[in-house]
Formats: structure tokens, C-alpha cells, sequence
């Protein structure tokens, strides 16, 4: 039993850290343009496609992830210039349906192009270590520690990067920004471009634990949005503390109910976080 | 509203559902059927338009509530030897209404963007429960039964036919839009729209808001329902895939290419896009929800009004 809980947190903080990845990309998107992302699910799954191909391209995992990722940031910028900013200023119910509506195409495109059938990106390494009397794939370890290496040099990036600063004056005061000379629009966009590039890494990491298929990115928009909104809207450092905790929840309940009922118990914790401190559970209480 | 809108309102409203009426009598079998849906869905639609266009909360849960009610009218037919229209419809109602409350007592207290998640994290949650309880709900396959006969107890009973179903759906959706009509222009419904207008000045001059949001959330709760009823009554099944919050998101959608706060709009968005799917999936046999979906994106960029935004101010007189 014990050899089960510490497997199950290992999974946990692994599975955590991957949704910190896409979950981080979808609270920077709200907290700084205030748009809630349906499209972010498939900008994921996209970003595993696009790992697909250029894995069969050139044969070279780390160069598939890193196409992949500046194909979907190009991508989410020109979805941004074309479909999302015409909408600023307007209600959020515009941007929700919007990027409903997005997602809609992506998904269905992404099925027209590769067919209903599930591919496989194989990992870059193969290596395996025993953990207890289970074998454990050195990869999904990696994936963490990757996942945490992005992160934080996303985080370095926002706290020390011109651009970084431009986007955080640009959420502090849109308004006051644009008077200090930052270019907003052009901040904006590369918002999007950089949450949606970070959704396609993170799918291309997540591609070898399970099967790449056009749905991939419903569970995890549903995931991401309980983290982002158990985390606090825009707050980085609580959306990984969310993630894990959230992903921990559901390793733990999976020993004993069936993993797709385990979704019900972080519902549970963002209900009761929305009740009691909608704020979000891992950001300093407000004054 | 003056003697002349009146009679202006009820000469087209009698005209509208006159020419539904006959439609069932000139269309072939399958257009038939594909009507009855349309005006399923917009009753579906309706219901949301209490909550989107009426008291400014977005409802992203419709699904939970219309898959209560196709379940609660399963199990009525499932459970009961003898299927009764009527035991199914009050059963669908039940059970819409317990989900109502529910979510109506945790969502309310929050507004924006925050109600709608939690509606489609609620929705979730009953579709997981429905998808992964086969016992009882029978799980990816859903429930299939056959449809009860339309009946007066100790009157008369016959078999539907599918112009009698199409009569049947008209008169309970036609009714349910007087009543709703009825309720939005009521002194509860002004309250509702003064919340969508001013929150805090409503409850600044006393109303006790919530309590307002809780009834709009139960009261858009049974109509979706009765739509989810009327829907398992034609299709004479209930499947997990209405629980999911996809056709959530197909509400809304009908809501604002329709028009939010004029209760026909989304009736006509539904219509709208119903068809647009049908005739798209004609041209273009598969994939036909890429084009479907880029239009939909064009409408919420260039026309935010929906197809009857125009007729808001008069629809609301």
C-alpha cells in the first residue's frame, strides 16, 4: 500500500508538472488579456501533431519539439490578429465563443488531416529504472524536470527579459503601458503566441505517455481551467502549486475509484475553493 | 405595450406557429423530423436565454440540466410497465429541477466568467457520474426505450405518429415561450434584467440578488429539461453524449447567432445552425464543422447582435 501512495505521488508530481506546462500558458492568456481560452486544448494537441510530423521528418525528438513549438506560437499569434483582436473591448462572452469556435475547427481540422486513428511519438530514450515492483521510464521523469526547466525560464523571462516586463506593466495598466511607449497590441499578441507555443511543447512532451488523437485536448482544457481557477487567474506561481496539487488529488483517488471518476474530486476542491476563496487556494490573500 | 403591438405580437406569433403546424403536413419524413429537433433545441436555447440574455450570467452547464431531464424521462418509461407520456414528462421535470437547485445554490455566488465555469465543471461532473455508472445509466451506450403513446388518462391514447410528435413538441414549446415571455416581462423578470444591468445598484436598492439568480438558474433549469424530455421522447433514447459540454457550448452559440435577450432569437440561431449544418454536411459529406465553425467565428466578430439583435427592443415591449 505504501509502495502504491509513493508511486502514485511520483505520477502525480510528474502528470503535475505537464499541466503546469499547459495550465501556465492558459493563466497568462487570462490574466493578461482577460480571454479565457477554449482553443488552448487544441493548440495542444496540435503542438503533438506538428511533434509527429517533424519526428518523422527528421528523425530528431528535440528538434520536433522545438518546431513544434514555433509552429503553434505562429499560429496563435495569427489566430490572435485575425479572430481575437478584432473582439478587444468587446464582452468576454465574444472571446469565449470565439475561441470556442477555434477550437471547433482545430479539433475537426486536425481530424480531416490525420484520421480518427491514434499516433504514437516514440520517446527520445528508452532507458528504465525499477521502482518497487514496477518498471519506471526514466522519460516521464524527464518530462517533469523539462516541464520545471520551462517554467522557470518562462519565470526568469517575465521577471528580468524587456519583453517580460512589457507584458507584466501591459497586466498591471493596459492603458498606462500603451502611455509608456510599450507597444500593447504587439505585447498582446506575443502573449498568445508564447501561451500557445507552451501548450504545443507540453503536447509534444505529454505525446509518448498516451496516444496522440484529435480529442487529446478536451481533458486537459477541463484540467487546466480547475487549475487556473484553483490557482488564482493569473498567477504563475500558484497555477504549478494547483497543478500539482490538483494532479496529486487525482492519483491518490485513482487507487481507489476508476481514473475518469477521479475528475469529480478536483471538481470537488474548485467548488469549494470558489465558495470559500474564489480568489484562488496558492495566492496571498487579497487586501 | 399598446392594444396595436399586442395585436401585432399575437397576429405574428399565431402566423409563426401556424406555418410550423403545417409544415409537418407538406414536408417529407426526414424534414419532418429535422424540424421537430429544430424546435427542441430552441426550446433548449430558450431556457439559456433566461440566464444570458436576461440576467447576464452565461451558463456553460445547459448540457447537465437537458441530460437530467432525457434521463429522468428514461427512467419513467424504463421503470413503469406501461410508459406514460405524462409520468416521463413530470419524472424528466424532477430530476431537472434537483440538478437545478443544485447548481443554482453554488454557482450564483459567483458572477462572470466564474459562473460559467463552474456550470461546465458541474456539467463535468454529472456527465463523468452518467458515463462511468453503467449499471444504472448504462454508461457509453446510454438507454434506449420505446416512446409512450400520447394519452389523456381514461380518455383516449394513440401511438405517435410523426406529425402528431411534431404537433405534440410544437404546443409544449409555443407554451413554454408565453410563459417565459411572460416571466421576463413580469416584475420578477425586471428584477432579473435590472441585476444584468446594474448588480450592485439592484441589491443597493434592496433586492436580495441571489436569491434572484437561484430562481433564474432553476426556473432556465426545468425548460431545458423539458427540452432534454421532449427530445428523448423522439429519439426514444438517452445517450452520455448530451451530458457533455460540448452542446453547452452549442447553446450558447444558438443563443448569440439568434440573439441574446429576445427569447425567439435563440429559437431562430438554432434553426439557423442546424440547417447551415445540415446543408454543409450535404456539400462537403465529413468535416463539414470546419466551415460550420468558421462562420460561426465571422458571426461573432462582424454581427455581435445575432440575426434578430435588431428586434430586441420590440420582442422585449
Amino acid at each position: 500500500m505504501l509502495q502504491q501512495i509513493l508511486i502514485q505521488t511520483l505520477n502525480g508530481v510528474i502528470t503535475g508538472m505537464i499541466l503546469a506546462l499547459v495550465a501556465s500558458g492558459l493563466t497568462l492568456i487570462f490574466g493578461i488579456m482577460d480571454v479565457v481560452n477554449f482553443a488552448h486544448g487544441e493548440l495542444f494537441m496540435l503542438g503533438a501533431y506538428v511533434g509527429v510530423l517533424a519526428l518523422a521528418a527528421t528523425g530528431n525528438f528535440w528538434l520536433a519539439l522545438v518546431t513544434a513549438t514555433f509552429v503553434v506560437a505562429a499560429l496563435g499569434a495569427v489566430i490572435y490578429v485575425v479572430a481575437l483582436r478584432p473582439l478587444l473591448g468587446r464582452s468576454p462572452l465574444n472571446t469565449i465563443l470565439a475561441t470556442f469556435g477555434i477550437s471547433l475547427v482545430l479539433q475537426n481540422y486536425a481530424l480531416w488531416q490525420f484520421g480518427p486513428v491514434a499516433r504514437k511519438i516514440q520517446e527520445p530514450f528508452t532507458g528504465q529504472f525499477t521502482l518497487f515492483y514496477l518498471v519506471y521510464p526514466w522519460y516521464r521523469v524527464l518530462i517533469a524536470l523539462l516541464s520545471a526547466a520551462i517554467i522557470g525560464a518562462f519565470w526568469l523571462f517575465l521577471k528580468y527579459g524587456k519583453f517580460g516586463i512589457w507584458i507584466r506593466a501591459t497586466t498591471q495598466d493596459r492603458t498606462m503601458a500603451q502611455a509608456m511607449g510599450i507597444p500593447v497590441p504587439w505585447v498582446l499578441t506575443g502573449v498568445f503566441a508564447l501561451g500557445s507555443g507552451m501548450a504545443a511543447a507540453s503536447g509534444v512532451l505529454f505525446g509518448p505517455l498516451v496516444g496522440v488523437n484529435h480529442a487529446m485536448g478536451l481533458d486537459w482544457i477541463l484540467k487546466a481551467f480547475i487549475v487556473v481557477v484553483v490557482g488564482g487567474m493569473g498567477s504563475l506561481g500558484g497555477c504549478i502549486a494547483a497543478s500539482i496539487f490538483i494532479s496529486l488529488l487525482e492519483a491518490y483517488s485513482s487507487l481507489w475509484v476508476s481514473p475518469s471518476q477521479a475528475i469529480i474530486f478536483s471538481s470537488v476542491v474548485l467548488i469549494l475553493t470558489l465558495l470559500f476563496r474564489p480568489t484562488g487556494l496558492f495566492v496571498p490573500t487579497p487586501k | 405595450m399598446t392594444g396595436r403591438d399586442k395585436l401585432v405580437f399575437w397576429c405574428v406569433f399565431g402566423a409563426a406557429v401556424g406555418l410550423l403546424a403545417l409544415a409537418p403536413l407538406v414536408l417529407p419524413e426526414f424534414w419532418r423530423r429535422f424540424v421537430t429537433e429544430i424546435l427542441i433545441w430552441g426550446l433548449l436555447a430558450m431556457s439559456s436565454d433566461i440566464l444570458i440574455g436576461y440576467t447576464g450570467l452565461v451558463s456553460f452547464g445547459h448540457s447537465a440540466f437537458f441530460g437530467l431531464g432525457m434521463y429522468g424521462a428514461a427512467a419513467a418509461l424504463l421503470l413503469f410497465v406501461k410508459p406514460n407520456l405524462w409520468l416521463a414528462l413530470l419524472s424528466g421535470l424532477v430530476f431537472a429541477a434537483l440538478v437545478g437547485v443544485f447548481v443554482a445554490y453554488f454557482a450564483t455566488r459567483l458572477r462572470d466568467i466564474y459562473f460559467a465555469i463552474t456550470t461546465l465543471i458541474f456539467s463535468q461532473i454529472f456527465y463523468v457520474v452518467i458515463f462511468t455508472w453503467t449499471d444504472v445509466t448504462g454508461g457509453e451506450n446510454g438507454l434506449t426505450f420505446s416512446r409512450p403513446p400520447l394519452s389523456l388518462p381514461g380518455i383516449f391514447s394513440v401511438r405517435f405518429t410523426s406529425t402528431t410528435l411534431h404537433w405534440f413538441v410544437l404546443a409544449v414549446v409555443a407554451g413554454s415561450y408565453l410563459v417565459l415571455r411572460r416571466i421576463t416581462q413580469s416584475p420578477f423578470g425586471m428584477v432579473l434584467q435590472s441585476i444584468r444591468e446594474n448588480e450592485a445598484r439592484t441589491r443597493a436598492i434592496g433586492y436580495a440578488v441571489e436569491r434572484y439568480k437561484i430562481v433564474a438558474v432553476m426556473i432556465s433549469a426545468l425548460f431545458a429539461g423539458l427540452a432534454g424530455i421532449l427530445y428523448a421522447v423522439q429519439n426514444e433514447f438517452a445517450a452520455p453524449d448530451f451530458v457533455f459540454f460540448l452542446v453547452s457550448g452549442e447553446v450558447v452559440i444558438y443563443n448569440v447567432i439568434g440573439g441574446i435577450g429576445t427569447l425567439v432569437g435563440p429559437l431562430v440561431g438554432a434553426a439557423f445552425f442546424l440547417m447551415l449544418r445540415e446543408g454543409l454536411s450535404r456539400v462537403i459529406s465529413d468535416y463539414y464543422l470546419i466551415p460550420l465553425g468558421l462562420v460561426f467565428i465571422a458571426m461573432v466578430i462582424f454581427m455581435p447582435q445575432g440575426l434578430l439583435g435588431f428586434l430586441r427592443r420590440p420582442l422585449n415591449r
